[in-house]
């Protein structure tokens, strides 16, 4: 029975979600982190998909390849009263972006519930399979 | 007799499976709407269940031709991707995937409830036979 790996497809899609969720919910939370245990501001995370094969029937779910860190440069802000100002006064912050950020939840929100749906689905397949010629 | 049973229901059952595995096509493509670079599947079902009538089961994939006794025949029954196309894009996305979500949740939904047809057919189809045998 195919209908039985879609959980599988699904199941994988959710947890890649939900960690893509995580990520957001991390770089939002840091967005004014302008230190960090290195010493160094925080520097957005971003997650990489990747699809990968399910079971032996062509079906495809989803793995999360790589967390890599955000190269894009961090937000010079000019505050000479900060204790980690540079020289000429300017303080380096995280890269975050938030607008990106919660574009990016409302994506993988709508993403999972996707796959939520898409799972009751195959629930009632499989239910009322179950009780074929009753 | 036993044959004509199984000639009776055999429509039904293969259509059944080639459903079964259009969905798990399409759940393939719902989760991957937003991974790189995937480009989205689906099956001619028309082809595949004709394919799957005649062939007897092997989903209408086509055996490899063996022409000395040392070859290799092949599993059919293995290469139910091979039998998958391309989704043509509608509109294309610059990080190259090809998934149209509304289009792939409408797809799901409609071969789910052709599935559940056909489960309603098989189910019809026993109990015409119950009544048959019962009187």
């Amino acid at each position: 029975m195919s209908l039985f790996n879609i959980f599988n497809v699904a199941g994988s899609a959710m947890n890649a979600q939900s960690q893509r969720l995580n990520t957001v919910a991390s770089n939002l939370a840091n967005a004014d982190s302008a230190t960090s245990a290195s010493g160094e501001p925080y520097k957005a995370r971003q997650v990489v998909f990747s699809a990968t094969p399910v079971g032996e029937n062509g079906a495809t779910g989803v793995n999360v390849a790589a967390v890599i860190e955000d190269p894009s440069p961090m937000k010079m802000v000019y505050d000479p009263k900060n204790p980690l100002a540079d020289g000429k006064g300017y303080v380096a912050m995280p890269n975050v972006n938030v607008v990106e950020e919660m574009v990016n939840m409302i994506s993988a929100s709508r993403s999972y519930q996707s796959n939520v749906e898409m799972m009751n689905t195959t629930k009632t397949l499989l239910l009322k399979t179950l009780s074929l010629g009753q | 007799m036993l044959n004509r049973l199984d000639d009776m229901l055999n429509f039904h059952q293969q259509a059944l499976r080639i459903r079964d595995q259009r969905q798990q096509v399409l759940a393939s493509n719902i989760a991957n709407a937003d991974t790189p670079h995937y480009k989205a599947r689906d099956m001619d079902f028309k082809a595949t269940l004709q394919g799957a009538l005649k062939g007897g089961g092997t989903s209408g994939a086509t055996p490899l031709a063996t022409t000395a006794p040392g070859h290799l025949a092949g599993n059919p029954g293995q290469t139910a991707a091979a039998g998958l196309l391309y989704r043509t894009p509608a509109q294309g996305s610059v990080d190259g995937n090809t998934v149209d979500v509304d289009a792939e949740r409408a797809a799901f939904a409609e071969n789910a409830i052709q599935y559940e047809f056909n489960l309603t057919r098989i189910n019809q189809q026993i109990k015409g036979l119950l009544s048959a045998i019962q009187g």
